[in-house]
């Protein structure tokens, strides 16, 4: 159990997916201008991350390794990705109309989120077996939802803030995560050995 | 040998994902209600609130769902009322004084020399139609403008009014886009509101 503890944590705060391994940067810059719609985002990423990384080690585990297909590891992550974002769409469309507005066109775009694939890749390289996976996998979804709202949050406050002009916009923005990303750097002596 | 193999499980795992897909398509499908597309074309989108409804569109809901009924939007008028009874099937009435009369077209107007830049307005705006910052001062889009007066109770040093203005062949607009009809291409030379207010 301590192991599992083990992994959260150090995907959610010490490797963090965002701010340490520096995957999934797109919807982290693209949907954080809003904190609403980043809680969404958030959501709905968690959903995907958790589900594929947990599909994605099935198929490496039951049909890749037994047919000794490694080689095509990344693209039948992809397909599972692709099937695993598909679904969620339907289902959130069906049981929430409201959240399937507000997330619009991200919902797809999830499928492109390097982290999900990152995840899945990472889950084999490191030869994790089912439950690791889900933790890994739950636990990247939960820091990647953690910086995207704080990160969405302090945004929303560089939205109204007094900016020299050459730093407007994007480069702010920039800063700001490097500056997060500097903060979460320090928990990297959190757990020992 | 191994490039049938590797062909056969991208195939099989395809195949059997498509299938999911497929089945989930099905099971998830999404009935939508066309009638509630139909009734909030209707309405004026002012989202004005006047209704007891948060917007146009959960009043549109309520109307097709029989909570509410069809005279309850001032800012549509009879005129309003009048289509949602014909597209209802239903008997126009006259409209309920508890949401208020029907009034002339408004547009909000700041007096920019009063205002503070507290931006109370500009989070009560349901379009979006107030620009500014913290103790900036701020403007109303009047082109944005739908007249709701939700803005006008939130000021505290009570700088915005309403300006009513008739709708003369000057000031006409082209009605907000439905999606589904013609893009205008006249939007250059059409009369801008701004003309009558300024």
């Amino acid at each position: 159990m301590a192991e599992y503890a083990l992994i959260l944590i150090s995907t959610v705060l010490v490797n963090n997916f965002v701010l340490v391994k520096f995957l999934g940067l797109c919807p982290f810059m693209g949907v954080s201008r809003k904190l609403e719609t980043a809680i969404g985002m958030a959501l709905a990423t968690a959903f995907v991350l958790t589900l594929s990384s947990v599909c994605s080690y099935l198929v490496n585990q039951y049909i890749l390794l037994p047919l000794d297909l490694e080689i095509l590891r990344t693209l039948s992550f992809i397909l599972v990705i692709a099937v695993v974002v598909q679904f969620t769409e339907m289902v959130v469309h069906k049981t929430s109309p409201l959240l399937y507005n507000v997330l619009g066109i991200f919902l797809p775009l999830i499928t492109t989120n390097c982290a999900v694939l990152g995840v899945a890749l990472l889950n084999t390289q490191q030869q994790h077996s089912f439950l690791e996976s889900f933790f890994y996998g739950f636990g990247a979804a939960l820091g990647f939802s953690l910086v995207l709202i704080l990160f969405a949050a302090l945004r929303e406050r560089l939205a109204v803030a007094d900016v020299p002009t050459p730093f407007k916009g994007a480069p702010i923005a920039l800063i700001t995560a490097g500056l997060m990303a500097l903060a979460f750097m320090g928990f990297s002596g959190l757990v020992k050995g | 040998m191994d490039i049938v193999i590797a062909i056969a499980a991208i195939t099989g795992l395809a195949a059997a994902f498509g299938l999911l897909l497929g089945y989930s398509a099905i099971r998830f499908k999404v009935e939508g209600d066309p009638v509630v597309d139909q009734i909030d074309a209707i309405l004026p989108q002012t989202q004005c609130g006047q209704c007891g409804y948060p917007g146009c569109r959960p009043y549109a809901e309520a109307i097709a769902a029989g909570e509410a009924d069809i005279n309850q939007c001032p800012p549509g008028g009879e005129a309003g009322v009048q289509a949602l009874a014909d597209l209802l099937d239903r008997d126009a009435k006259p409209l309920n004084p508890e949401n208020g009369a029907e009034s002339a077209k408004m547009v909000a107007v700041i007096d920019e020399q009063v205002c503070i830049g507290c931006t109370l307005c500009i989070r009560a705006c349901p379009v979006d139609a107030i620009l500014g910052a913290t103790k900036q001062m701020h403007t109303v889009i009047a082109d944005e403008c739908t007249g709701c007066k939700l803005c006008v109770s939130p000021c505290p040093v009570d700088c915005i009014s309403m300006v009513a203005f008739d709708e003369t062949l000057e000031t006409w607009r082209w009605p907000f886009p439905d999606n589904k009809g013609t893009v205008p291409i006249l939007v250059e030379t059409a009369p801008h509101k701004t003309d009558l207010v300024a």
